[in-house]
């Protein structure tokens, strides 16, 4: 399942490459990409486990920008 | 600018003013602010003046690095601009304590000071090429009105069935795609197409989702849903165009991934080692802390998506959609274009120009008709045009790949096609020698006569194909026409290459030749009208689609889509990939160049942390103002 989230107050676009670096290696995760010019994250992984998946994505960019919260 | 960067703006302006008073007192008074304090603590007064600008300039950045430390990201910009202003003030304590004489304290608020303007340029930059892209947004139609059992209900355009009737007032969008069955009006397409020109739409007329309804209320019966809606999949589009990275984008985040930790390690090695061995640890340190100040990669991790996203805006806004920067990155290198010629390099509105023998002409358009019944191919849609009548039923149809259609009907059979098809039945017809696709017609293996149908040539073709040619670039015509007509409209077009009469799988398989011959950095780009060519637009390196404004397939199946249906979209749209690429190189080599200068001298301890931030920040501001000339007015002007 392929699905696009937007992203408010990402402000820094070293941030925005390492989030997508650190979700992408979530297992499961197909494909990431964090756009930091359109404020966009889309996440392509495996249907079953997409929640968790996304669960554990919002708790790595936490951990990354806290200041990035990821509408779900 | 909104309310939280006026904010910041105004934070910076009363920060910078206030440290330039303090810089200038400390350095106008004999002795400097210690001095005038005088004694042994003097050093406190210009470091508490000097702590005040930092704190009030800095807390947000030492707050971040601090809940950034505390959730293990040691590498963060903030944490490491932290170290080296907080080094940097420590070294001036040091000396304070020491000497009497602090020196420095000054120089770690201004590397604070001056980082805060870089992001805040950073933020404004990225922001003004945001909204750029936000204005193509504004093609999304907030709502529809339906006409319901008689009355008007305003709903969410997705909540708009197909077949139900909508109004559209002159200043709204139109929300859905459909049909006019009410009223005309004039449509701007501008934001969808990048045509300035109104369209002029009247009952019976097809109008598509994001066009603005300028003059008079029109009621249009829905023909799509609202995801399946041109608005919907454009801006799908426009939306994913950034998730498609470059490989000039790849290599940047790469490399920031390695940048920051080399740079942090060799500032500790910097401190460590020459400073053990000399035992001048002062110098030493403040020569690894000029280190940590630049650090941070974020300039070339945003320069250079913003040039891409600049292109890509500059492109959209004449018309051009690009599906992803890596398209815009791979477009720049084509240098080979494959036009496929009916609907391409000429318009496609075939016209039936002539009936041989005249005096036949109502019964050879009636069977032609009759026989091409079922085929939407542009060519039977002119002979149907041509004959102007109901078409005979009862015909069983077969068609025949290439040749032509063969109608059967109680025993008599039709044979409507090319001379193969008549040489294949050997059938003696008579050749028809004008320039254009030839339709034989015979019956009951008996030669009747034969259409002549012609195609106009775009007017701007000779001009789009010859510019190409001046890139350097080689130009090839695929067409099912035979060798006759495809000599003259190459001719006519200026191709250097042709070939002719291909089959429809042929054009996949003459694709597929060019692809596996061509020079690995060779991009070949495939130029279609998106109508049953789409496995060869998936197929080629690049594909391009024309008149993308209500064709789906072209949409989906292309990389580029030329919004309004006119070739000169190509080379203004390799012009500005050209442009991009070329800001893109300069951003990164410039950037890497400038850091890899200041690390060098300040390892050697010409530069001091001055030298370091206003070339870091000098960078960051020099780079994005590059990257926003791509899209700049005065460009896209000399582009279109």
């Amino acid at each position: 399942m392929k699905k696009t989230f937007p992203l408010e107050d990402l402000d820094c676009a070293n941030c925005a490459a390492k989030m997508e670096h650190a979700i992408s290696k979530i297992d499961g995760v197909n494909e990431v990409s964090v756009s930091f010019l359109m404020q966009r994250m889309t996440i392509d992984a495996d249907d079953d486990r997409f929640d968790d998946i996304l669960k554990e994505a919002v708790k790595k960019c936490r951990r990354i920008e806290p200041d990035c919260k990821i509408k779900l | 600018m909104n309310a939280k960067q006026k904010k910041e703006l105004l934070r910076i302006a009363v920060c910078l003013a206030a440290f330039l008073v303090l810089l200038i007192t400390d350095k106008c008074i004999d002795g400097g602010l210690a001095g005038a304090a005088g004694g042994k603590y003097g050093w406190l007064l210009p470091f508490g003046l000097f702590l005040s600008v930092y704190l009030a300039i800095g807390y947000d950045v030492l707050w971040r690095a601090l809940r950034g430390v505390l959730r293990g990201q040691m590498l963060d910009e903030n944490f490491l601009m932290c170290i080296a202003t907080l080094g940097a003030f420590a070294l001036a304590i040091y000396t304070g304590v020491t000497t009497g004489h602090p020196e420095g304290f000054d120089e770690a608020c201004a590397v604070l000071l001056f980082y805060q303007v870089g992001e805040f340029f950073q933020d404004y930059a990225t922001g003004r090429s945001r909204r750029s892209i936000s204005e193509l947004m504004d093609i999304r139609p907030d709502s529809a009105h339906v006409l319901r059992c008689g009355e008007t209900v305003t709903v969410e355009p997705s909540e708009v069935a197909v077949g139900e009737r909508i109004a559209v007032n002159p200043g709204e969008k139109v929300p859905l795609d459909g049909v006019v069955v009410k009223g005309s009006s004039s449509l701007d397409t501008r934001a969808l197409t990048g045509e300035s020109l109104p369209r002029e739409v009247t009952e019976g007329d097809r109008v598509v989702s994001g066009s603005v309804n300028v003059t008079s209320r029109l009621e249009i019966s829905v023909e799509k849903a609202f995801y399946d809606s041109t608005v919907s999949k454009i801006l799908d589009l426009v939306e994913h165009a950034a998730s498609q990275k470059s490989k000039a984008e790849n290599f940047i985040t790469k490399f920031a991934r390695w940048y920051t930790p080399m740079v942090v390690t060799a500032a500790i090695l910097l401190a460590v080692i020459p400073g053990a061995v000399t035992g001048d640890w002062m110098d030493w340190v403040y020569r690894a802390l000029s280190f940590l100040v630049v650090s941070c990669p974020c300039t070339l991790v945003i320069s250079v998506p913003l040039s891409f996203f600049a292109g890509i805006g500059a492109a959209s806004a004449a018309g051009v959609l690009v599906k992803g920067s890596n398209y815009l990155e791979k477009f720049d290198k084509a240098d080979i274009f494959v036009f496929d010629k009916t609907g391409t390099l000429t318009k496609g509105n075939f016209a039936v120009v002539k009936v041989t023998p005249e005096r036949d002409r109502e019964r050879i358009l009636a069977l032609a008709a009759s026989a091409e019944r079922d085929s939407s191919h542009p060519i039977a849609r002119s002979i149907a045009a041509a004959y102007g009548g109901t078409p005979k039923e009862g015909y069983v149809l077969t068609n025949i790949a290439g040749e032509g259609i063969s109608a059967n009907k109680e025993g008599s059979e039709v044979l409507v096609g090319n001379e193969k098809l008549m040489r294949r039945h050997l059938i003696d017809f008579l050749p028809e020698e004008g320039a254009g696709t030839v339709v034989y017609v015979a019956e009951n293996g008996k030669f009747l006569g034969s259409l002549l149908v012609a195609d106009e040539p775009r007017p701007e073709s000779r001009d789009v194909v010859a510019s190409l040619n001046a890139m350097g670039c080689r130009t090839v015509m695929l067409t099912g026409d035979n060798e006759r007509i495809a000599k003259s409209v190459a001719a006519d077009a200026g191709v250097t290459e042709y070939k002719a009469s291909l089959l429809p799988q042929d054009k996949v398989a003459e694709v597929e030749r060019a692809l596996s011959s061509k020079k690995p950095n060779d991009v070949l780009c495939f130029v279609g009208d998106g109508i049953n060519d789409a496995p060869v637009l998936m197929r080629s390196d690049i594909g391009i689609a024309m008149g993308g404004v209500g064709s789906d397939a072209a949409i989906e199946a292309s990389d580029i889509v030329l919004m309004r249906d006119d070739l000169k979209g190509i080379p203004v749209a390799k012009r500005i990939a050209r442009k991009t690429m070329r800001v893109v190189y300069e951003n990164i080599w410039f950037s890497l160049i400038v850091k890899v200068a200041i690390l060098i001298l300040s390892a050697v301890g010409l530069a001091g942390m001055w030298l370091a931030v206003f070339g870091d920040v000098g960078v960051a501001v020099i780079a994005i103002l590059n990257a926003m000339r791509v899209n700049s007015k005065r460009r896209q002007e000399r582009a279109i």
